[in-house]
């Protein structure tokens, strides 16, 4: 009754192409956007936005970079830890080598020295496919990491092999160290995601995206119509792993404030690949409906016993939550393989027959 | 700079000049490289029979490992574990054909081996509550010692792997060349709807293809726990498989033997003479860049069918 377009007539094509055509989406994402900016800052305190919401912030971008390659141009790939190590290491050193340069800066420049080993790692996507790109991207994956491990340069030879975020300021308020406050950091983060959230929005539906789509779904016949394979493939991994590696510095930056590489080893790389899988392939919402999840569902597993005042070891209780998660994962899979995206869309479809479904 | 080139031909002269260590080396990676082509092989079984790419396997071999181990603690003589192992890993087939395999039929690949990997967190998960997560001697009674022939010395456990994956191979040949089952299997990874036309039951064949990847992780997993404990870092061998299946190619057996044989050899004689320059623990990537290397030139492997496309 109440999430209903009807009444809302088009009469321009910027109206007709607007992300949100409908004036109740509108309103709802407004609201969304000034809850997240304005209230959760003044009311949250440290722990939900420590724990919880900048590492959801920052996978959700990490995620959006990785679906924009494996949802929207179908690449599978395992090697985003890797980018993502990349995106940190390089933000640390760009960060120590010129220090007035602005943070948000840095962060892009990461972005860019991770699309460029993106790219690199890119190459072997145009003759293989499928599971055999999955392991060539593993490659890359192992490869950063050692190479990060072993080059001591990267973080300018720190004798305890970490690289700690150096403290810096924007418009005069600490940004990154350990004297920035969490609604600082986290603001930061949301500013960014928001703000790549809808580059990558625009880009899927514009003609880039188009042609991605037209790789995934099938590639000989995309070439025929024009599509270059070349140029779209290693522009999606470009552009994955620019995303990929703005996450892997905001996570130092914003989030752990110092990390050895093996906060980027393949568990995290299966991580992402999850919050894609879960909450949609070839979905923006469905990357941070996915990130989501995944930050959540440990949370909770953790929780719970104490809130129905069960007593359990903690490896027990370690156990668990692997069983749990995995089971879980086969259960989503199972329910509904098109993730929570999907499930958000039949929602919405629901409520504009709600209540008379017929 | 030429001092640079001059240290990256010179192993070849220390392999000239003491040619014994250097077929230690050798030996040394034919051993490693089987032990990869063991669990290679639940991988390729699988993925020959049913198009899924088994993440699990890993875990697989690791938690056959861990009941054998854990039967054996409770006192149990070795072929009686043994035979209770397999009897595990025959029900967990079952188990996982009806739970898994059976509401995913018909979806993509990518869903299907999401589903695995969720699995392999689960199986993580059961196998460390049921037995414990520390880590546990296996003893089977191969003992772990070296003996020399003309000077190269030689490892016993080694030789047993190996003798291992040879009749284990034999074995897989004979039954996917020559035995109906074996016949049916091939038909299945041709064609699923030709397969379930002409009269051959998938689900039988799911849990016949799932059973016998669980027994060749049970050989994987005691081999490997014989040589180096059994405890989670097990499952992580996994990882050096997919590397061994692309040179050998996703659907061949033989590829996966060797595919392991040429990943082991090559990681162990960079590690041992290249490795130093570049400040060692190469062996974690080598692999994965020798594959994908190779890939540039053989996308389908050495042995893989070779993908046609038309439109």
């Amino acid at each position: 009754m109440i999430y209903r377009e009807a009444g809302q007539f088009k009469t321009t094509y910027a109206g007709d192409q607007a992300i949100f055509p409908i004036l109740q989406d509108r309103v709802f994402v407004g609201l969304v956007a000034l809850a997240a900016f304005v209230a959760v800052p003044l009311l949250a305190n440290e722990y939900w936005l420590q724990a919880i919401l900048i590492p959801f912030l920052i996978y959700a971008l990490a995620a959006i970079g990785l679906n924009l390659l494996t949802g929207y141009a179908g690449l599978l790939s395992l090697g985003t830890g890797g980018f993502m190590a990349v995106g940190a290491y390089s933000a640390f050193k760009l960060a120590t080598a010129f220090p007035w340069l602005n943070v948000i800066l840095v962060f892009v420049l990461a972005g860019v020295c991770a699309a460029g080993v993106g790219l690199l790692f890119g190459i072997p996507s145009l003759r293989i496919k499928g599971f055999y790109l999955a392991v060539a991207t593993l490659a890359a994956q192992f490869f950063l990491i050692w190479l990060f491990n072993k080059v001591g340069w990267f973080v300018n030879y720190a004798p305890s092999g970490t690289a700690t975020a150096p403290p810096r300021t924007m418009l005069g308020v600490m940004v990154t160290g350990p004297q920035a406050t969490a609604p600082v950091r986290y603001l930061v983060a949301l500013g960014l995601v928001v703000l790549f959230a809808l580059v990558a929005k625009n880009l899927v539906r514009g003609r880039i995206g188009r042609s991605w789509m037209a790789i995934r779904d099938r590639d000989i016949a995309a070439e025929i119509i024009g599509v270059r394979p070349l140029r779209t493939k290693l522009l999606a991994f470009a552009i994955s792993s620019f995303y990929c590696g703005v996450a892997g510095a905001e996570l130092l930056f914003l989030y752990l404030g110092s990390v050895e590489t093996l906060a980027f080893d393949i568990n995290l790389s299966f991580l992402i690949l999850f919050m894609v899988i879960i909450g949609g392939l070839g979905s923006i919402l469905g990357s941070f409906l996915g990130a989501a999840f995944i930050v959540l569902v440990p949370i909770f597993l953790t929780n719970v016993p104490n809130w129905i005042g069960l007593d359990m070891r903690t490896d027990t209780q370690k156990h668990l939550e692997l069983m749990i998660f995995g089971g879980l994962i086969i259960f989503f899979l199972i329910v509904e393989p098109h993730g929570l995206a999907r499930l958000w869309q039949i929602t919405k479809e629901k409520l504009r027959l709600w209540p008379f479904p017929h | 700079m030429i001092e640079f080139l001059r240290s990256l031909v010179l192993p070849f002269a220390d392999m000239v000049s003491s040619p014994t260590f250097f077929v230690e080396v050798l030996v040394g990676g034919i051993a490693a490289g089987l032990m990869y082509s063991l669990v290679a092989l639940g991988f390729v079984l699988i993925f020959k029979a049913s198009g899924v790419f088994n993440f699990a396997q890993g875990v697989m071999v690791l938690f056959a490992a861990l009941t054998l181990v854990g039967l054996m603690e409770r006192g149990m003589p070795v072929p009686v574990a043994l035979a209770l192992t397999v009897a595990v890993m025959i029900a967990l087939a079952f188990a996982i054909e009806r739970v898994v395999l059976r509401p995913l039929v018909n979806q993509e690949h990518i869903i299907l081996f999401m589903a695995t990997i969720g699995l392999n967190f689960f199986l993580e998960g059961l196998g460390e509550q049921l037995w414990g997560s520390n880590v546990k001697r296996l003893d089977i009674g191969i003992p772990d010692e070296s003996f020399s022939v003309a000077g190269v010395l030689l490892n016993k456990l080694e030789l047993s792997a190996a003798l291992t994956a040879a009749v284990l191979v034999t074995v897989l040949a004979v039954f996917f060349q020559r035995t109906r089952i074996g016949r049916a299997l091939r038909a299945v990874a041709d064609d699923h709807e030709a397969a379930l036309s002409i009269g051959i039951p998938l689900k039988t064949i799911w849990v016949i293809v799932w059973s016998v990847a669980g027994i060749v992780a049970i050989a994987a997993g005691v081999m490997w726990g014989a040589k180096s404990g059994v405890q989670f870092s097990l499952s992580l061998v996994a990882l050096k498989a997919l590397p061994v299946l692309i040179l050998g190619g996703f659907e061949s057996v033989p590829g996966a033997i060797v595919g392991g044989l040429i990943i082991g050899v090559g990681e162990k004689v960079a590690e041992v003479y290249w490795g130093p320059l570049v400040g060692g623990a190469i062996e974690n990537w080598f692999a994965y860049v020798l594959a994908l290397a190779f890939l540039l030139f053989r996308p389908q492997g050495l042995f893989g069918e070779r993908i046609i496309e038309r439109v």
